[in-house]
């Protein structure tokens, strides 16, 4: 591996803050020298232009990492604040690698999106987006749990000014709500880290934040910290998940935590909506996958009847509230609520099916909710309204605009050969095979996804021009063509042939579960004996008849998957 | 084992052609906003359709010159879903193959599809619309052509699956054709979530079927894998709650059947999921005759014989199909006696002949619903389009109480009008006398209980289809006419693209029957294996045949099954041409049922206010009012705020006293208490 491509996670990460910083650096330097600096109009560009790179980049990431492996990879790691343990340590698996991947494709989309959108201050609002962009890159890529917590409070602040300074009426509220409302799962995130560092000090003798052990180094990382599942009623595995779980579950956001969610889209301007339900969103899912599953296996477990039922009635209720909405934005706001319940679900199915279907159904609703906010987006920059009442035969004086706005409908409803399917299908047979009852439940959140975006469909685009104001309006033009075509290619890619990312995806996801197998076996050996830990005692006898006889998929990862026959797999 | 089947890379292009001239006319109508000269974007749709069908008679070919045990081609394209390993390895391939189910479903689709393609150039022509749009509607068509190969062609459930809601976004976006009316939108979405309602069961019977063989090691989604492993999972059980009906356990099978069937009942439009159809008559005619008569409303039926291995597996959810169907067929032949318009008369027909062909697969008769499925295509199809002709010579008149006396003015159409009415009705030897014929016998022979009432329902039926649709006759081209004078003077027969596709139609309405010829007939003029679809399904449908019964008996039911129409022609002649004053009589005395009928039995109104808006209601007041706005940040957040804000201006505050000896006092037990935890 090249020397480029070692720190290319390191690069890729830090570039569009680089470039929000010599942005600024170069006005307030022109300032002080009483200089003209950089025209103004070359702002706009000189972002679009750095995202693009970045975005060309993670290309690059995407095709120098391995799927095969299942390790972190592109790993680098440098010491930071060594005495307590605090490294700057990025890496990234099949899961993470999406996500970078999203993150940078969504941005360039998003600064072209909102092209005329912004007109005060501008130089700010791109130093806000860029460097949001960079927070949310570097705590998808880190691997030290501390350098995770400075990115993840990192990104509260770009987004908190993006909604508070260039939001609708109600902006202030909408962003305190979104401040508080994170801050408090974080700081309880926080104190429970702290717990887990001490504890992992105790076992050690090292301060460590590290998630694994870095390349080369000897002893484990937190995650080979045994935490307690017993005691009366401190049960440290069972707080410090529920701590975690808390402030992910804010971020995701589950019922009942997700009011601050239609408030901050409602008044976010459209690329604010967008990061936040492509990017932001994901941080809470990512961060079940990343930390609280893995670090509290057992807890994790035994959280799951709470938190499949909990995802469940995010997608019923989501679904049934968006159904009412008279705001397009609310509506879809609602529905990224009954998504995410998808996805959580698909996670704590805690199987192959489930949790590869979650982490691409991550990726999609980034795309298609992304694709609808920048719609609606496009549909108040003309009529100046977001209320579905107002509209009405938009598919007349827009044809263009109906056929993107439907093709996007489609796969937000999750209909074949569209993204959203591929990831609702896996999560369904992932949580059939997990828990029926909560699959049957959810396959019901199919019909009202229908029923609430048809609804809002038809009213909008369908129907006569009763309004006079919607007659002339003027159809996308080639900027937003651009935007929309760029949502609209992988959109149906994914749909088609979505094997290149789930054979990424999978690996990891099987890694996963392997972990916690084991971690689950070696922390319950005393407390209880698991059903799972006697599967982990006799898998080869017994699966490896098996192996035979089924047919093997012909592709490329199952001749790499760790355990081929591992049964609960 | 499994059978493999002959690889034959053929099989892909039937659907793909469709879809490349649906990308097509996507992408230049879409994207490039360039469209293409009309006349030569529906001349490459129709080409797309009409070469799809000549490679499909190609496949058949080939599938013919392999012995009658092991005709089957596959086409095995690529992984399109793929997750899980060892025993839950779900692999969903794109994949299609071609038994002879297949084929005969892909001949239909094809044939009649180009027919009706042909048909449509000559009926958008004259769309005087602003919402119009010819290669928009050709673009639909095409991808419609698509789904619906792809749904008969998939060789795993979740490809069917694809082709099952591509067809169905399609007639979403036909239906809604004409966007510009409000009516037309809402007709499209309610088809498109009554499906979805359709679907939900599809999805649950899918992954049910998957888990169960999984349990036993063979997960599966393609056809061929589940009926290989299917044995293993007949005799399981779940258990159920006893409060449930049939308790403790329910046999899977059972469950599993009854769930596809619910996704039968969405696509298909049988009680309680048909209300979507008749108001799909809202899309353009040649739409109604292609998907909503011939081709896609027919998934369901394809889909039960597709799975008839499991439906023979589970007696308790084939009587549920059967006797399903034959109320379906029932009520939704009493609606069509009292409509008006004349493609709803034939929409409540269509219902109701699906329902026959339900009768037929929940009583064993996979072929003879297969059978019926083919030459309805044809005849129906056939009335479709003819009645599209006659709504095009009335400019676009739809209500059969201004028509009458059209058999003078429409010269061609008239003729291949009647062969659809005489095919459905069921008069020998006309196509539909056949089939019928066959779900007659099916449904007496059948073990399903009660299959005598099921037999007498069949033949209830049969004596309202000659009925309405002499009625409907009548009604258009007999008696007096009540078209106004300056329209009548324009009533023409349409142009050739119009009616030359009727013609074809014609002749196969006339003569499909001949396809599957009952063995009883083959007797009578000397022909062994006379039912040569039957002989060449068989290898699919191996299970669940009913059994044969005498030959008089069968020529019994012939004869009464003729006799039946014969007295519903009569009745329609009786009360439409030789008093036509008496059905407004019978109307005026039996207004109650008059009203419950022409209403549709209040069906739409009910599920409006049992299920659509209490749950609107309780989503907004309660869920949204009550839950987000109040419960939760009324009180949770906000609440919180509030609290927080309130201790801290009542309570804190006064610890700030600013008295030292306060400070001092707190301090002491400060550090007592610290003191006290350190020497415990």
């Amino acid at each position: 591996m090249g020397e480029f491509d070692q720190h290319l996670l390191t690069i890729i990460t830090f570039f569009p803050l680089v470039t929000a910083l010599g942005l600024m650096a170069t006005s307030i330097l022109a300032k002080l020298l009483g200089a003209d600096g950089l025209p103004a109009s070359l702002w706009k560009p000189i972002a679009l232009a750095s995202s693009i790179l970045t975005f060309l980049l993670s290309l690059r990431l995407f095709a120098v990492f391995d799927p095969l492996e299942t390790g972190f990879q592109l790993v680098e790691h440098a010491p930071w604040i060594p005495e307590y343990g605090i490294q700057y340590f990025v890496g990234i698996d099949g899961i993470s690698l999406l996500m970078v991947l999203l993150t940078t494709f969504l941005m360039p989309i998003i600064l072209l999106a909102s092209w005329n959108d912004i007109s005060k201050s501008l130089r700010n609002y791109l130093f806000f987006m860029l460097s949001l962009e960079t927070g949310m890159l570097g705590a998808f890529v880190s691997l030290n749990l501390f350098q995770f917590y400075v990115f993840w409070e990192a990104m509260l602040v770009p987004m908190y000014f993006i909604i508070g300074v260039w939001g609708g009426p109600r902006r202030v509220y909408a962003a305190v709500k979104f401040f508080l409302f994170t801050m408090v799962g974080s700081l309880l995130m926080l104190l429970a880290m702290l717990v887990l560092y001490y504890l992992n000090f105790d076992q050690t003798g090292v301060l460590n934040f590290d998630l694994v052990a870095p390349p080369g180094g000897e002893m484990g990382g937190l995650l080979q910290t045994v935490v307690p599942v017993d005691g009366i009623w401190w049960k440290t595995q069972t707080w410090l998940f529920a701590a975690f779980a808390l402030a992910f579950a804010i971020k995701v956001p589950m019922f009942p935590l997700h009011t601050w969610l239609p408030d901050a889209h409602v008044e976010a301007p459209t690329s604010g909506s967008v990061v936040l339900a492509g990017v932001l969103l994901k941080m809470g899912t990512y961060g079940f996958l990343r930390f609280a599953i893995p670090l509290f296996p057992s807890a994790a477990v035994e959280f799951t009847p709470l938190m499949m039922t909990l995802s469940v009635i995010g997608i019923v209720y989501g679904s049934l509230v968006a159904m009412v909405q008279s705001d397009i934005k609310k509506l879809v706001a609602y529905s990224s609520v009954a998504h995410l319940g998808f996805v959580m679900l698909g996670i704590f199915a805690l199987n192959v099916h489930g949790l590869t279907g979650g982490v691409l159904q991550m990726v999609n609703h980034g795309l298609s909710t992304g694709a609808l906010f920048i719609l609606v987006g496009m549909l108040y920059e003309r009529r100046h309204t977001r209320q579905i009442a107002d509209f009405g035969g938009e598919a007349r004086p827009m044809p263009v605009f109906a056929a993107c706005f439907g093709v996007v409908t489609m796969s937000s409803i999750g209909l074949p050969m569209l993204n959203g399917f591929v990831g609702e299908f896996l999560i369904l047979v992932g949580t059939f095979l997990a828990a029926p009852i909560f699959a049957i439940i959810a396959t019901s959140g199919v019909v009202l996804a229908a029923a609430y975006m048809l609804w809002m469909f038809r009213r909008v685009m369908f129907g006569p021009v009763d309004n006079p104001e919607n007659r002339g309006l003027i159809d996308l033009g080639l900027r937003e063509k651009v935007v929309m075509l760029s949502l609209l290619i992988p959109i149906i890619w994914i749909g088609v042939y979505p094997n290149p990312l789930l054979r990424r995806i999978e690996p990891s996801v099987i890694e996963l579960i392997r972990q916690l197998e084991v971690r689950r076996g070696v922390v319950e050996v005393e407390t209880e004996v698991a059903p799972e830990v006697d599967s982990e005692a006799a898998p080869e006898a017994e699966a490896e008849p098996e192996a035979k006889t089924e047919t093997a998929k012909p592709d490329a990862p199952d001749s790499a998957l760790p355990d081929e026959a591992e049964e609960r797999l | 084992m499994v059978d493999v089947g002959t690889e034959s890379d053929l099989l892909r292009w039937i659907p793909l052609l469709p879809l490349l001239v649906a990308a097509y006319h996507g992408i230049s109508i879409g994207v490039l906003r360039r469209p293409t000269v009309p006349r030569v974007a529906a001349i490459f749709s129709c080409a797309a359709v009409l070469l799809s069908f000549v490679l499909a008679c190609i496949a058949l070919r080939d599938l013919l010159a392999l012995p009658p045990d092991s005709r089957m081609l596959v086409d095995d394209i690529y992984t399109w879903i793929g997750a899980g390993i060892g025993s839950r390895a779900l692999s969903a391939e794109v994949s299609f193959q071609l038994d002879p189910l297949s084929a005969v479903m892909t001949l239909v689709v094809t044939f009649v599809g180009s027919m009706i393609h042909i048909y449509s150039i000559g009926y958008m022509e004259d769309d005087h619309r602003d919402d119009k749009g010819t290669q928009r509607f050709f673009c639909y068509l095409n991808l419609f052509t698509f789904s619906m190969l792809v749904l008969v062609l998939g060789d795993n459930l979740v490809l069917m699956f694809l082709g099952w809601e591509g067809v169905g976004l399609c007639s979403y976006l036909l239906i809604g054709f004409w966007y510009s009316d409000s009516w037309n939108a809402y007709c499209g979405s309610k088809a498109f979530i009554v499906n979805r309602i359709g679907d939900f069961g599809f999805l649950i019977g899918l992954f049910l079927l998957f888990n169960a063989l999984s349990e036993i090691g063979h997960p599966a989604v393609s056809f061929a894998g589940i009926q290989a492993h299917f044995d293993g999972i007949v005799e399981m059980t779940i258990a159920v709650p006893a409060w449930m009906p049939f308790a403790p356990e329910w046999q899977l099978v059972n469950v599993i059947g009854l769930c596809f069937f619910l996704g039968a009942c969405g696509k298909s439009a049988q009680i309680p999921l048909y209300v979507w159809l008749p108001d799909a008559m809202a899309g353009p005619t040649p739409v109604s005759a292609l998907i909503h008569a011939a081709t896609m409303v027919t998934a369901g039926v394809y889909m039960v014989c597709r799975l008839s291995f499991l439906y023979a597996a589970a007696p308790e959810a084939s009587a549920v199909i059967a006797w399903t169907g034959a109320i379906t067929a029932l009520v939704a032949a009493t609606i069509a006696i009292t409509q008006n318009d004349i493609k709803k008369v034939l929409a409540y027909s269509t219902v109701s002949q699906l329902g026959y062909m339900f009768l037929a697969a929940g009583c064993g008769g996979y072929t003879a619903a297969i059978f019926h499925l083919g030459t309805h295509a044809f005849f129906k199809g056939l009335l479709f389009l003819a009645a599209g002709a006659v709504i095009l010579a009335m400019h676009h008149e739809q209500d059969m109480r201004k028509m009458g006396g059209l058999w003078r003015r429409l010269r061609m159409t008239r003729w291949v009008f009647f062969a659809g009415v005489y095919a459905i009705a069921g008069f020998p030897p006309f196509s539909g006398f056949f089939s019928k014929d066959e779900i007659l016998v099916a449904a007496w022979a059948s073990h399903v209980p009660g299959h005598t009432w099921l037999y007498g329902i069949g033949m209830l039926t049969a004596g309202l289809t000659a009925f309405y649709m002499f009625r409907l006759w009548y009604l258009t081209f007999c008696g007096e006419s009540r078209v106004p004078s300056d329209v009548l003077s324009h009533v023409k027969d349409p142009n050739g693209f119009v009616v030359n596709p009727l013609w074809v139609l014609a002749f196969f309405s006339v003569t499909a029957g001949l396809v599957g010829l009952p063995q009883i007939w083959g007797d009578l003029i000397g022909i062994e294996e006379s039912n040569s679809l039957a002989n060449f399904l068989k290898p699919v449908f191996a299970a669940g045949e009913p059994h044969h019964i005498a030959h008089s008996t069968e020529y019994w039911m012939a004869f009464w099954a003729v006799a039946i129409a014969l007295s519903g022609t009569a009745l329609a002649w009786l009360l439409y041409i030789k008093k036509p004053g008496v059905p407004d009589r019978i109307a005026a005395t039996l207004s109650g049922l008059y009203r419950t009928l022409l209403n549709k039995y209040y069906i739409d109104e009910l599920y409006d206010a049992v299920i659509v808006r209490p749950l609107v209601v309780f989503s907004d007041r309660v869920l949204y009012r009550i839950v987000d706005a109040g419960v939760i940040d009324g009180i949770g957040a906000n609440g919180t705020a509030y609290g927080i804000r309130a201790v801290a201006a009542n309570g804190l505050k006064y610890a700030q006293s600013g008295l030292a000896q306060n400070y001092i006092f707190f301090m002491i037990v400060g550090a007592v208490a610290i003191v006290g935890y350190l020497l415990r």
